[in-house]
């Protein structure tokens, strides 16, 4: 009986490279879509990134791609300047909920105001993972962290940021989606939302943001199970998925 | 190109773009604006681009990741705004990417003012940012200097794979001088091995993987030694100074930038009173010029560190005169430049 291959690692991944990443956690499959897409486009050599600041600084270790560290927050700034000078690269970033809505909101917000033509990945699982369970800006109300031990109470910390929904008031981005790894469906829709992120840089679209709802069992508390129907339950409704901007 | 007439903030802007510079990203602050001014007209004209960064802190981490590709960066501001950019330095020099840097001072701490200074010579020379590591610091003290000085900056940046910094004050920056300022063609050595973008000629398509974190002890440490390894090249290749009558001197001036050609004068009356009065001039504030404290001979009875702040450099002097000499310190500061005046009568005090 002839073999046929269903499923192997993508090119793009580092050979015989192990994530560090905690079981359940989405980081992996944000990795692996990532690297899906360049395979898919045949792009590995046109493509640069930067490690953000959290559990994915280590992420040039798993993606065989040109590489530089971006300071806490600063991702954005420093994409532009890649992008700025290598316009015809594929340039992203990649970065969770404290770098991105937090230390770097000023950084995001007026990269996606002045359309810089790279993607950027806002991985949001509403905890501080690296760091050992903090509050982020995304962590829900009543959502207990080590820094909000009693849940998180509006009146200390204000509300949760919704990133998609404040960037897409901007005139300028190309593209804004919120998608979530939580079930196979969503992951499916999640590789699309990639794909077209990365295929709008190919045509010089403008600035593409897609957020992925992730999950982050060891801080929350929970088994991996639990992690994706806890979103599936609490995140999504507070954070809900879909295209909020679209250059089409 | 024949000598024209130029304020030195413009000056500094076109030799950049002679030397090669096609990318600049920064932010506003007085007294320099007319940097970005200028690149943002003329850039563009030679194939470059200027982008206004939203913050200190954002430009320096454009110039961090326009750095990265090989090409020819810049970013120019007053002290607060380096303050900002402190972190981004540190990540430029520990990420080891060559990047020129101009801090036109005004006076601090803090807000303090927009007129000139010297008031962040150590922040330059010995840190600003967290961990070891160090900027090469020129202070030229021309405007003809300053020309050469950013001429070659990207030279020394790309030798090093270091962040330059140009330490010129507010006075520099608003002064206008005859300057030359002609093509220079920098040499930027093996930049396509290390410069994002370049994976797919690379031998291997080996990929090109730039950082600063070393989680492992061992491995922090070892990036530590390399790094100071280059800083003590710095120290023994491309120390930098400018000496002045100091063969014969009883008193010799230490000091740099603006504050230096106020002392020439000073000297030049002082001499023609027959007062035995010299100078060294670091041009490199890091690496230090130890070497010409060290060959003074004991003819000499004192030295004074003159300075636009309340002493900086005199730690770096006594360290180079090894107690051989009492060392005293003059300056004034907030945007008062020492007159020519004040320095005679204190070199006449000293000598008695």
């Amino acid at each position: 009986m002839a073999e046929t291959k269903v499923y192997s690692r993508p090119t793009t991944w580092a050979k015989d490279i192990h994530t560090h990443y905690c079981p359940g956690c989405g980081h992996g499959i944000a990795h692996r879509m990532i690297c899906e897409v360049i395979d898919e486009m045949g792009i590995q050599e046109e493509t640069v990134s930067m490690s953000p600041v959290g559990c994915a600084a280590m992420m040039y270790d798993y993606i065989d791609i040109d590489y530089v560290e971006a300071a806490h927050g600063r991702a954005p700034a420093t994409a532009t300047g890649i992008k700025r000078v290598l316009p015809d690269k594929f340039v992203f970033t990649y970065q969770g909920d404290g770098d991105l809505a937090s230390i770097g909101m000023a950084e995001i917000v007026h990269a996606a105001n002045r359309g810089e033509k790279f993607c950027t990945f806002f991985i949001n699982n509403a905890i501080y993972g690296m760091t050992g369970g903090q509050m982020a800006p995304t962590t829900l109300i009543g959502q207990k962290a080590t820094t909000c031990p009693q849940g998180r109470d509006p009146e200390l910390a204000g509300f949760p940021m919704r990133m998609c929904e404040m960037l897409a008031t901007l005139e300028t981005p190309a593209y804004i989606e919120r998608v979530s790894l939580a079930k196979p469906k969503y992951i499916m829709q999640a590789k699309k939302a990639f794909q077209k992120a990365f295929n709008y840089q190919k045509e010089g679209r403008g600035f593409c943001f897609i957020e992925v709802l992730s999950t982050c069992p060891t801080n929350w508390g929970m088994n991996p199970v639990e992690a994706f129907e806890w979103q599936i339950e609490k995140m999504i409704p507070y954070y809900p998925l879909g295209v909020f901007k679209d250059f089409e | 190109m024949a000598k024209v007439l130029m304020k030195g903030t413009e000056a500094i802007a076109e030799a950049a773009i002679q030397a090669g510079c096609r990318y600049f990203f920064g932010y506003p602050i007085t007294p320099q604006n007319e940097i970005p001014e200028y690149m943002s007209a003329h850039l563009p004209e030679h194939g470059g681009i200027y982008i206004q960064g939203e913050s200190e802190v954002a430009s320096v981490n454009m110039i961090l990741g326009a750095a990265a590709t090989g090409y020819q960066v810049m970013t120019t501001s007053s002290s607060p705004g380096i303050s900002l950019m402190s972190e981004g330095l540190s990540y430029i020099a520990g990420s080891e990417l060559p990047a020129v840097v101009v801090n036109v001072m005004r006076g601090g701490p803090g807000l303090g003012g927009i007129l000139p200074s010297q008031a962040d010579y150590l922040q330059a020379t010995k840190g600003g940012g967290n961990g070891d590591y160090h900027l090469m610091v020129f202070a030229p003290s021309t405007l003809q200097e300053t020309v050469e000085v950013v001429q070659s900056a990207w030279d020394y940046a790309f030798k090093y794979r270091n962040p330059v910094m140009i330490l010129a004050d507010g006075f520099m920056g608003q002064m206008m001088e005859p300057v030359e300022i002609t093509p220079h063609e920098t040499e930027r050595g093996d930049w396509k091995n290390w410069g994002l973008g370049n994976k797919g000629t690379r031998e291997g398509k080996k990929r090109s993987l730039i950082k600063s974190m070393y989680l492992t002890a061992e491995l922090l440490e070892a990036h530590n030694s390399k790094l100071q390894e280059k800083y003590d090249r710095m120290q023994k290749e491309d120390v930098k100074w400018e000496e002045l009558h100091v063969e014969d001197a009883e008193l010799v001036i230490a000091s740099y930038g603006t504050t230096a050609r106020i002392a020439k004068s000073a000297i030049s009356h002082l001499r023609e009173q027959g007062y035995k009065v010299g100078m060294i001039r670091p041009i490199t504030l890091f690496p230090f010029p130890y070497e010409p404290f060290e060959k003074l001979t004991d003819r000499v009875k004192h030295i004074l560190d003159l300075e636009m702040n309340m002493g900086q450099m005199i730690d770096d002097v006594k360290i180079a005169t090894k107690s051989r000499f009492p060392v005293s310190f003059y300056g004034r500061c907030g945007g008062v430049a020492p007159s020519v005046e004040e320095i005679e009568n204190q070199c006449k005090q000293i000598l008695g």
